[in-house]
């Protein structure tokens, strides 16, 4: 057992955990938040996506030892509260870009994530941009037309935010 | 998972002292790969020495050619690119892309968004996956792999499927190669996983010589094609790439197609990596 310290959604978390600890393990079972999913276990599907140092990792592909003294940010660290929720989140919601539900934390960790980077450099987040950056998250539910509606409809509520 | 000891390695040497302290250590870098392996029980290190977090092992420098007699074209600068720079690193360096797209072109097409932020170049080519797409492109730049204890040439490092030349308790510390004045790589993925089904990367240095190599498609990892090779140093173009007979011998049969099927795509890759060069 080790000690593991962190920054999750700006709260400083400290937990004894096992050397084989995923980060998934220690965000869902150590700090009790269960937004983050674990769907494929083989990273391929994206629904275990959080932010590292604020970048989008597979939190299922990596060890909490190694986050050790990192900034992570999970889906439930996005909105400010209930009532106020991050404008990719409400752009999901107005454009019914999930139905299940189960992939959606990841959906829109990986999208936050693709809209920053895209700002940050620039670059136009065209329709096939947004499905090219998609690649490592799997819905099976919404055959994606309407994540990719959100994915472009929060882009641009995050650029008016 | 089986457990594990988990050490955060302070530099590179630190890295190799602790690996070569347990026969059964592994180093854990990105861990894209190794942490999907252990949780399938396909490997059990008793120990990880985690080197991510190595300030020395990371980044890319590129040192400019010295100008002596006639300028050539392009091409020419030392490229050094660190052990643990990620995937995304290569990918977005502006620098490099000005003076080897051909890799940060590969580099942005490896696996998904989340795996590049994490993924390195050490541990795809320590890992050497027969369909990786690294050591396509360090075996055709000709590059030399410098490691804790000496330096590797390309044709020397890759033996073999997931077989390399490294020995215990050695470390990658990074890569170096000389740009080339042209490269191009062409990837067909499988389109469940995006690794290369079969990846051509062809690449003619300063001085002329031309190198091809093949990743996806050996039954021994990748290697270097003879007949492109001589094809492409007499008339470096798209035809003369689609004008080599590729033989199946010695190339993989699996689920995702056969060795003739593959045969046909190195042709076929050989000629898109020309054209993107």
């Amino acid at each position: 057992m080790t000690k593991i310290t962190m920054t999750v959604n700006g709260k400083a978390a400290s937990k004894d955990v096992s050397d084989n600890t995923l980060l998934v393990e220690y965000i869902r079972e150590h700090l009790r938040l269960t937004g983050t999913h674990v769907g494929c276990d083989t990273s391929q599907c994206g629904a275990c996506v959080v932010h590292v140092n604020g970048q989008a990792m597979k939190s299922c592909t990596m060890l909490a030892a190694a986050a050790e003294g990192a900034t992570v940010t999970t889906v439930e660290g996005l909105a400010t509260s209930k009532d106020d929720l991050h404008p990719m989140q409400v752009a999901f919601k107005e454009n019914h870009g999930l139905q299940c539900g189960f992939c959606t934390p990841g959906m829109i960790m990986t999208a936050t994530d693709m809209v920053k980077r895209y700002q940050e450099a620039g670059k136009e987040l065209t329709e096939d941009a947004i499905r090219h950056e998609l690649e490592g998250n799997i819905c099976r539910c919404t055959g994606y037309h309407n994540i990719v509606k959100s994915i472009q409809d929060g882009a641009s509520k995050m650029t008016a935010a | 998972m089986y457990t594990t000891k988990y050490h955060k390695a302070s530099d590179a040497a630190n890295a190799a002292s602790l690996l070569g302290a347990s026969p059964e250590a592994k180093i854990l870098a990105g861990g894209q790969t190794l942490i999907p392996t252990m949780k399938q029980h396909l490997a059990a290190p008793s120990d990880l020495i985690d080197i991510s977090g190595i300030a020395e092992l990371s980044g890319v420098t590129i040192e400019q050619r010295k100008k002596l007699g006639v300028l050539k074209a392009k091409g020419g600068e030392t490229i050094t690119i660190g052990a643990t720079t990620t995937h995304y690193d290569v990918a977005n360096n502006a620098d490099l892309a000005a003076v080897c797209p051909a890799i940060t072109g590969l580099a942005a097409n490896i696996g998904d968004p989340a795996v590049r932020h994490r993924g390195t170049l050490g541990g795809s080519i320590a890992n050497n996956d027969p369909a990786a797409d690294y050591p396509a492109a360090l075996l055709a730049l000709g590059a030399t792999i410098h490691t804790t204890s000496r330096d590797i040439s390309a044709d020397d490092f890759f033996t073999g499927m997931f077989s390399t030349a490294l020995n215990e308790g050695e470390v990658i510390k990074s890569v170096s190669f000389q740009a080339p004045a042209n490269a191009g790589y062409g990837k067909f993925p499988v389109p469940a996983s995006r690794y290369a089904m079969v990846g051509v990367f062809v690449a003619k240095s300063i001085d002329g010589d031309v190198r091809v190599s093949v990743t996806g498609a050996g039954d021994d990892g990748v290697f270097r094609h003879a007949g492109l090779e001589a094809a492409l140093s007499s008339d470096w173009s798209s035809a003369s790439a689609a004008g080599v007979n590729v033989g199946a011998e010695g190339l993989l049969s699996d689920i995702h197609g056969n060795a003739a099927y593959r045969a046909n795509l190195i042709g076929v890759m050989a000629k898109r990596a020309v054209d993107a060069a």
